[in-house]
């Protein structure tokens, strides 16, 4: 067994595969299926002050290899999760990384403040790139100056490792990157989904109720990885990369090119169990390769 | 019940009609218990510009052959590859997923209606309700003879009405044009009902007229069918719930339907 174990900051991880928020519901929702404790990471769904119920259904179109969700944020709120979701994940033994959403700074800064005083939430990652909001969200994360006051009032209250999500929906994603990481992130997650659009033709209309949405899975993987690959060169804070990752060699990809942790988003709805068979496939790949340490491959491209 | 991912064997894909399909799939293990209402989620590898899985009700169980049947209405791309898979293939199947139906209780008359593709949970229920012959009242509507398949192994758990748009079987016209929908709705105690949403919700209209309790099986469309990607949602009294998962069945007083 190769050893597996990242870090973010001083925050240690079992392995480098977490669930990417907004797909694995707080973690209870695919216990059925999968040992939470086996997982290096939950990043639960995106939280915000207030209970949100999201945008109408149509939420959803299925497109070449992805989808487009429009799910517009929906949760119970803050309180809600600390009474009721807290205390089922808080004695499994994984980190369970809280997705912090906002429409304001404030929003953001409460949120974040009250987060810091849950012991067992190691982390926070600050989503600045949800597309599917119409305040805040993405308008956030797609310029370097609202995307570094946001990371800077965070910084300030919040006192553990900080995530911060990047959206692709920018001309440059690594210039983001740095900007964030000038103002205290311990890291940089991306990508967030990429702003598409969806019609029937049939009746003319736009799918989502939304008109436009976020796309995920293997249709973006390609872009991804690039931008995986630019951001980690731009910075020296860890990556977390995600975007399209349907198995082990995916997931390897992501981390060849710089990522020190990976995400698993939309494969999860296809197959709640593959996050750990990508546990399992990195390690049959390191011991093909005599990698003693997953850490040995982190930004290990050959050219 | 504990959800899981598995891959099932085809045992059988019988064609019913020419959009109709009954699929027998059979586990390596001891099924779960699996209620009238509940659905799977299958995979259709075959294609691989199918990505996501569709979602299916259970027709019928057989708990001591490990198996459970679909039945599956050819509508688009997905439905139409799931149709060509064989005896023999293997096909990987979340479930079992969602809530059933409430059952009736033993002195209860009920009205089952089922048009399109939601004809499959009504015949499960009819199996397996418990209730004698006369309780049970099921009313299929389609839009001619044709596109109606064959219930004969359900007609002795009730008694089994159809409708035509065209009246080549059963009365002419819609679900609701029937003449023991139009004169007797009052005297059932439960209704349920699978199918389009224009009958569904017409269906409700009358219901919630006649002070009858009924229930609907919604079939939104679904990226997971666990609960995790809130795609699926319906408007509720209660704010958005998820049909994968506070559903697919819904009793019509919790829905905010404009009827
Ligand atoms: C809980 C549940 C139970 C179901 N049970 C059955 C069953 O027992 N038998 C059966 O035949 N079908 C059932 N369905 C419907 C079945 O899932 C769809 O017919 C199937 O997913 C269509 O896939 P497709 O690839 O063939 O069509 P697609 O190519 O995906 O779609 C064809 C067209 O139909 C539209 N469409 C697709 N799915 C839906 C939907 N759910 N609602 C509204 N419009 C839609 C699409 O927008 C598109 O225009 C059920 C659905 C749900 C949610
Ligand atoms: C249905 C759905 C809901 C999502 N919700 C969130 C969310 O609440 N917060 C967030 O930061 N990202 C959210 N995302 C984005 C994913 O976490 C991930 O960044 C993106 O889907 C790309 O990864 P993937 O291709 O592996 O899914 C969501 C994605 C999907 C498909
Ligand atoms: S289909 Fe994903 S939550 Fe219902």
């Amino acid at each position: 067994m190769a050893d597996l174990s990242v870090k973010i900051k001083d925050l240690h991880f079992k392995n480098p595969v977490l669930t990417a928020s907004g797909t694995c519901g707080f973690g209870q929702e695919i216990a059925d299926f999968v040992d939470l404790s086996k997982l290096g990471g939950v990043v639960m769904k995106g939280t915000t002050l207030k209970h949100r119920e999201g945008n109408d259904y149509p939420r959803m179109a299925e497109t070449p290899s992805g989808m487009l969700n429009a799910v517009g944020l929906q949760n119970k709120g803050v309180d809600n999760f600390i009474k009721n979701i807290y205390p089922t994940i808080k004695d499994v033994d994984s980190n369970f990384i809280v997705n912090v959403n906002g429409s304001t700074i404030e929003d953001y800064i409460a949120l974040a403040e009250q987060i810091n005083e849950l012991d067992k939430i190691p982390a926070i990652e600050l989503n600045i790139s949800c597309p599917n909001v119409k305040e805040g969200g993405m308008a956030f994360g797609v310029s370097c100056a609202s995307a570094e006051a946001v990371v800077k009032a965070v910084r300030a209250v919040y006192t553990k490792p900080m995530i911060v999500k990047l959206s692709p929906n920018v001309t440059d994603i690594a210039e983001i990157a740095k900007a964030v990481e000038g103002e205290g992130a311990d890291s940089v997650s991306l990508v967030n989904t990429f702003l598409g659009m969806a019609i029937n033709p049939e009746t003319r209309r736009p799918v989502l109720s939304t008109i436009t949405g976020g796309l995920s899975g293997p249709a973006i993987k390609p872009i991804a990885l690039r931008m995986v690959w630019q951001v980690a060169q731009a910075v020296k804070v860890p990556v977390v990369g995600m975007g399209g990752i349907m198995n082990a060699a995916d997931a390897i990809e992501f981390m060849l090119a710089g990522a020190t942790a990976i995400e698993v988003g939309t494969a999860i709805f296809i197959d709640p169990t593959i996050p750990l068979q990508i546990v399992d496939g990195i390690n049959d790949y390191l011991e093909r390769h005599n990698f003693s340490s997953v850490r040995d491959i982190i930004g290990s491209l050959q050219m | 019940m504990k959800k899981t991912v598995q891959e099932l064997l085809l045992v059988e894909n019988e064609q019913l009609n020419h959009d109709n399909f009954r699929l027998v799939l059979q586990s390596e293990n001891e099924l779960p218990p699996i209620f009238p209402g509940q659905f799977v989620n299958v995979e259709i590898k075959k294609a691989t510009e199918i990505f996501l899985r569709r979602p299916f009700s259970i027709l019928d169980v057989d708990p001591e052959k490990r198996q459970f049947s679909l039945l599956v209405k050819i509508l688009g791309r997905g439905s139409k590859v799931l149709t060509t898979y064989q005896a023999g293939d293997k096909i990987s199947v979340i479930y079992p997923l969602g809530n059933g139906f409430t059952m009736p209780k033993a002195d209860e008359k009920v009205l089952l209606i089922g048009g399109g593709s939601g004809v499959a949970p009504m015949l499960y229920i009819s199996k397996v309700c418990g209730l004698n012959l006369d309780q049970v009242h099921v009313l299929l509507g389609a839009r001619s003879q044709n596109d109606h398949v064959d219930v004969s192994a359900y007609q002795s758990f009730g008694k089994f009405y159809f409708t035509t748009e065209d009246g080549s079987l059963g009365e002419k016209g819609f679900v609701t044009n029937h003449s023991i929908y139009k004169s007797e709705l009052s005297t059932f105690d439960k209704i349920y009902t699978c199918g389009p949403n224009p009958m569904m919700k017409a269906v409700a209209k009358d219901a919630v007229a006649a002070g009858v309790f009924c229930e609907v099986s919604l079939e939104n469309t679904m990226a997971c069918g666990f609960g995790v990607c809130l795609c699926c949602v319906e408007k509720t009294t209660t704010g958005h719930k998820c049909v994968c998962t506070d559903g697919p069945v819904f009793n019509i007083k919790d829905l905010t339907w404009q009827i």
